[in-house]
C-alpha cells in the first residue's frame, strides 16, 4: 500500500487492524492492532520482539498510552471524518507532552487539504485514501510558507522573527 | 491600525492560490461535493437559497478608507451593488458567482482583508468595541490584544476541526458594547488589586437554540498568558465538546454539562503544563503590535469650535442626529460618530456600493481614513472634530446615512431571514419594514428613547433576539410565519436573556404589539426609565394583560398557542 512518509511517496506493508476481538489470537506480520486489544494481550506481545503498533480513535486518551510509548514504533491516530478533530490533540499531547518520538500516522479519512494541518501537529506519516493520487497530495505540504503559531514543526511563533 | 508585514501577506496571498487550486479541482470534479464544502466553508462561502453567499473578515470591525472603497468595488463588479453587515463585524455578499470568489480573495487580499475562518467549526474573527480607542470608559484598548489572537489563530494546526465554530470577544471599557458574555469565550481587560490590567475570563456564553450567559472561570488572567490560557480552553474543549449532535456541540454545552468548577478544573489543569511553554507572550510583542494602535494628531484647538452649538440650537433635523448619532470621545472637541445603516426601507446593515465610497471619502475628509463597523450593523466614524460635525451630517443624508435613530426602536439587528436565509423559519427583513413604517414618527421614537429590537428568523439566534429589550424570533406554525416576542434580554454587562411574553403572534400584528408594549412603558415609566428599566421594575405582567387581555384567553384559549 501507499503512504506517505516525511513528506515522500513511499511503499509500505503495515496493515491496520480495524477490529480485533480482545481473545482473537495475535495476527501475523506487521499489523497496527487497536490500542484495546493491545492492552488486553499485552503480556503475549511484548514477549515478541518485534516492533509493535498501535492506533487509537479520538474515545481513547492519549494519557492511557503515555507509560507505553516506549513499546510503539507507530501510533495510528484515527480521522474518522473530516470533522472529528479530536485526533489533532492526540498528537500534539503524545509529541509535546510525551515526549513520542516514533511514527505517528494518520489513519482513516485523511484528506489532503488536512494534511498541512496534520503535520503541523507533528503526525509524519499517512495513509493514503483509495482513489487519491498521492503525488498529487504532496503539494499540500507547501499550501503555507509562514505560520503563525509554533507547533510541532517550528519552535518558535512567527513574531519572535520579526 | 495594524498593517500587514510580509509574513501577513504572504499568508493571505498563499490563501488565495490554495484556494483557486481547490475551487478549480471542485469544478474539474477532482473534488465531490462533499469534499468541496468544509474547504469552502472555511473560506466563509455558503450555499444559501439562491446563490453562495461570501463571508469576509474586518477583524475587530476596523476599516481603513482603501477597505472600504474595496468592498464597494467587489459589490459593483461580483455582486449586485451591495454588502451587508453583520452583527459579528463581518460583510457578507449575497450574490457572488462561485467561480468568481477565487479573484473576490485575491481583490481582498489586495488590501489586507480575507474571508479566513468565516465559517466552518474553527475560530471565528474576534470582534470587539465599535469604540475602542476612543471610549472615555477604556481602561485599555483591546484591539492589540484581538490582532494578537487573529494571528494566533489564524490556520492554528489543533484548532481548525472543532465540535463546532467557536467565537471569541474582547472588550476594555465599563460599558460591554461587544456583547462579551454571549461569546464563546469573553475577555474583558479589568484592574486586579496590584493595579495590574489582565484578563477576566468568560466561557461558554452563547445564543442560539439553548442560550447561555457565560460564566467567568478566571476573574485575572496575566497578559502574558492569554495564548495560553485560551490554547488550555480550546484543547479542553477539542477533546471533550459532543460532536455527536451539532445542537449540542458548542461550549457553552460542555460547561453546562461539567458544571463550571468541574470545566474550570480540567482548564486550569492542562494550563499549568503550558503555561511557561512558547505560548507565553513577550511583552515585546505585546508592545508591537500596540504601536499599530496610536491616536492620530488631534487638533488641540478642536474644543474652542462655536459653530457647532449654533448649528444645533437652529437646526431641529441636525439636533436630533446630534441627540443620537454621537458618542462621547476621550479628547475633548472631538466625537465618534455613528452612520445609521437603519434607514426606513432598508435591511438593517445594508450599505449600497455608492454609500460605501461616500463614507471612505467622508472618512479621509473628517476621521483620519477609518471605519468600524458596530456590533449592531451600523458603521462609525470614530475622530470627527465638533466643527465638522455639521458638514459631516449633511454629506451623510445626502446619500440616506443620516438617519437619527441610534439606540432607538428603529435600529434594530436584523438577520438574513427567509429572503435569503436556507434556515429560515419567517422574514425577518419584512418585519423591520413593517416596524420602520409603524413607527416613522422621529419625535415618538426620540420620546421611546433607548430600545433594542433584536431579530432572528430561526431558533439559531443569528439576530440575537434572546438578548434584545424586545426579541422577535420567526417561527413556523402549519406553514404560515409567525413571531414569538420575549421582553427584558440585554447584551451588556448586565446581560441577560429575555422572557416569553405569550403565544407567538401572526406576522401583520407585530407592529400592533409593539406599540402596545410601548403604550405600557409610556403609562409606566418613571422619571427617565428606559423600556429595560421599567420592565425591569414592572415585570412582564402589565404587558402580557395588554398583549393577551384575559377576556380573550378565555374565549379563544390561546387558539395560537
Ligand atoms: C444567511 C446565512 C446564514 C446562515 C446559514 C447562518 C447560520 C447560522 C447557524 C446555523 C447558527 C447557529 C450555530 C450554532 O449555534 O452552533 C448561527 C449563529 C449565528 N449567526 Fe448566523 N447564519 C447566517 C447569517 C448570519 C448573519 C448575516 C449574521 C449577522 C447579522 C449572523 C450572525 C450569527 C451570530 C452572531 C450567531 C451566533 C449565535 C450564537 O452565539 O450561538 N449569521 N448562524
Ligand atoms: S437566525 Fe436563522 S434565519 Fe436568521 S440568518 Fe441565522 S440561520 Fe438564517
Amino acid at each position: 500500500m501507499q503512504i506517505i512518509k516525511d513528506k515522500k511517496v513511499c511503499d509500505d506493508d503495515w496493515v491496520i487492524v480495524r477490529e480485533l476481538d480482545d481473545a482473537a489470537p495475535i495476527p501475523e506480520g506487521n499489523v497496527i492492532l487497536p490500542f484495546s486489544y493491545w492492552q488486553a494481550n499485552r503480556e503475549e506481545l511484548l514477549k515478541q520482539d518485534s516492533a509493535h503498533a498501535a492506533w487509537i480513535d479520538g474515545d481513547i486518551e492519549t494519557k492511557e498510552l503515555s507509560g507505553e510509548l516506549e513499546h510503539f514504533s507507530i501510533i495510528g491516530l484515527d480521522f474518522p471524518a473530516f470533522k472529528d478533530g479530536r485526533s489533532y490533540t492526540h498528537a500534539r499531547m503524545l509529541r509535546d507532552r510525551y515526549g513520542f518520538e516514533g511514527e505517528l500516522r494518520a489513519i482513516g479519512n485523511v484528506l489532503r487539504d488536512q494534511m498541512f494541518f496534520m503535520f503541523r501537529c507533528g503526525i509524519d506519516c499517512f495513509e493514503v485514501s483509495e482513489g487519491k493520487d498521492a503525488e498529487e497530495a504532496l503539494k499540500s505540504f507547501n499550501d503555507f510558507s509562514v505560520r503563525y503559531q509554533a507547533a510541532a514543526d517550528d519552535a518558535v511563533p512567527i513574531y519572535k522573527l520579526r | 491600525m495594524y498593517k500587514y508585514d510580509n509574513y501577513d501577506q504572504t499568508i493571505v496571498d498563499e490563501r488565495v492560490a490554495q484556494f483557486r487550486d481547490q475551487t478549480e479541482r471542485f469544478l474539474a470534479g477532482k473534488l465531490t461535493e462533499d469534499e468541496y464544502r468544509p474547504l469552502r466553508l472555511m473560506n466563509g462561502l455558503y450555499v444559501q437559497r439562491y446563490a453562495p453567499m461570501l463571508r469576509v473578515a474586518i477583524p475587530y470591525g476596523l476599516l481603513s478608507s482603501d477597505q472600504l472603497r474595496m468592498l464597494a468595488h467587489i459589490s459593483r463588479k461580483y455582486d449586485k451593488n451591495y454588502a451587508h453587515f453583520s452583527t459579528r463585524q463581518n460583510v457578507q455578499f449575497n450574490w457572488p458567482a462561485l467561480e468568481t470568489v477565487p479573484d473576490i480573495l485575491a481583490d481582498l487580499a489586495s488590501v489586507e482583508m480575507h474571508a479566513i475562518q468565516t465559517s466552518g467549526n474553527d475560530i471565528r474573527n474576534t470582534t470587539s468595541d465599535q469604540f475602542a480607542g476612543i471610549a472615555e470608559d477604556e481602561l485599555e484598548d483591546p484591539r492589540p490584544y484581538c490582532e494578537i489572537i487573529r494571528q494566533w489563530s489564524t490556520f492554528h494546526p489543533e484548532f481548525s476541526f472543532l465540535p463546532r465554530k467557536f467565537k471569541i470577544a474582547v472588550s476594555g471599557a465599563t460599558d460591554d458594547r461587544a456583547a462579551v458574555k454571549v461569546h464563546d469565550i469573553g475577555l474583558y481587560l479589568v484592574k486586579n488589586d496590584a493595579g495590574e490590567v489582565g484578563f477576566n475570563v468568560i466561557v461558554g456564553g452563547g445564543l442560539g437554540r439553548t442560550p447561555f450567559i457565560g460564566p467567568s472561570i478566571r476573574p485575572f488572567l496575566e497578559k502574558q498568558h492569554v495564548l495560553s490560557y485560551l490554547e488550555a480552553i480550546l484543547r479542553v474543549y477539542n477533546r471533550f465538546g459532543r460532536r455527536d449532535n451539532m445542537y449540542r456541540a458548542r461550549i457553552k454545552i460542555l460547561v453546562n454539562d461539567l458544571g463550571k468548577e468541574e470545566f474550570t478544573r480540567q482548564v486550569e489543569e492542562e494550563w499549568s503544563h503550558i503555561k511557561d511553554s512558547v505560548l507565553k507572550l513577550d511583552q515585546k510583542e505585546i508592545d508591537r503590535v500596540k504601536g499599530f494602535f496610536t491616536s492620530p494628531d488631534y487638533d488641540k484647538n478642536a474644543a474652542d469650535d462655536k459653530s457647532f452649538d449654533e448649528a444645533e440650537k437652529s437646526n431641529k433635523a441636525f439636533s436630533n442626529w446630534v441627540k443620537r448619532n454621537l458618542f462621547t470621545h476621550r479628547v475633548a472637541g472631538y466625537k465618534a460618530v455613528v452612520v445609521s445603516l437603519k434607514a426606513p426601507g432598508i435591511a438593517p446593515g445594508d450599505a449600497t456600493d455608492e454609500q460605501m465610497d461616500h463614507i471612505a471619502a467622508l472618512a479621509d475628509q473628517y476621521s483620519y481614513g477609518e471605519i468600524v463597523v458596530t456590533h449592531d450593523q451600523n458603521l462609525v466614524l470614530p475622530n470627527v472634530k465638533r466643527a465638522d460635525l455639521f458638514s459631516l451630517w449633511e454629506k451623510l443624508a445626502e446619500k440616506n446615512l443620516a438617519t437619527a435613530n441610534i439606540g432607538l426602536l428603529t435600529d434594530m439587528i436584523c438577520c438574513p431571514g427567509l429572503d435569503f436565509c436556507a434556515l429560515a423559519n419567517a422574514g425577518s427583513i419584512p418585519i423591520a419594514k413593517q416596524i420602520n413604517e409603524r413607527f416613522d414618527d422621529i419625535d415618538y421614537l426620540h420620546d421611546i428613547g433607548d430600545l433594542k429590537i433584536k431579530m432572528s428568523g430561526c431558533m439559531n439566534a443569528c439576530g440575537h433576539h434572546h438578548v434584545g429589550h424586545i426579541g422577535i424570533l420567526g417561527v413556523r406554525k402549519k406553514d404560515e410565519e409567525f413571531y414569538q416576542l420575549t421582553l427584558g434580554g440585554s447584551a451588556e454587562k448586565d446581560a441577560c436573556l429575555g422572557d416569553r411574553l405569550g403565544p407567538s403572534i401572526a406576522k401583520e400584528e407585530v407592529a400592533n404589539v409593539i406599540s402596545k408594549l410601548l403604550d405600557v412603558y409610556v403609562e409606566q415609566r418613571q422619571d427617565e426609565e428606559r423600556f429595560l428599566d421599567t420592565y425591569r421594575r414592572v415585570g412582564i405582567t402589565p404587558f402580557k394583560d395588554r398583549v393577551y387581555p384575559k377576556t380573550a384567553v378565555k374565549e379563544k384559549a390561546y387558539a395560537n398557542n
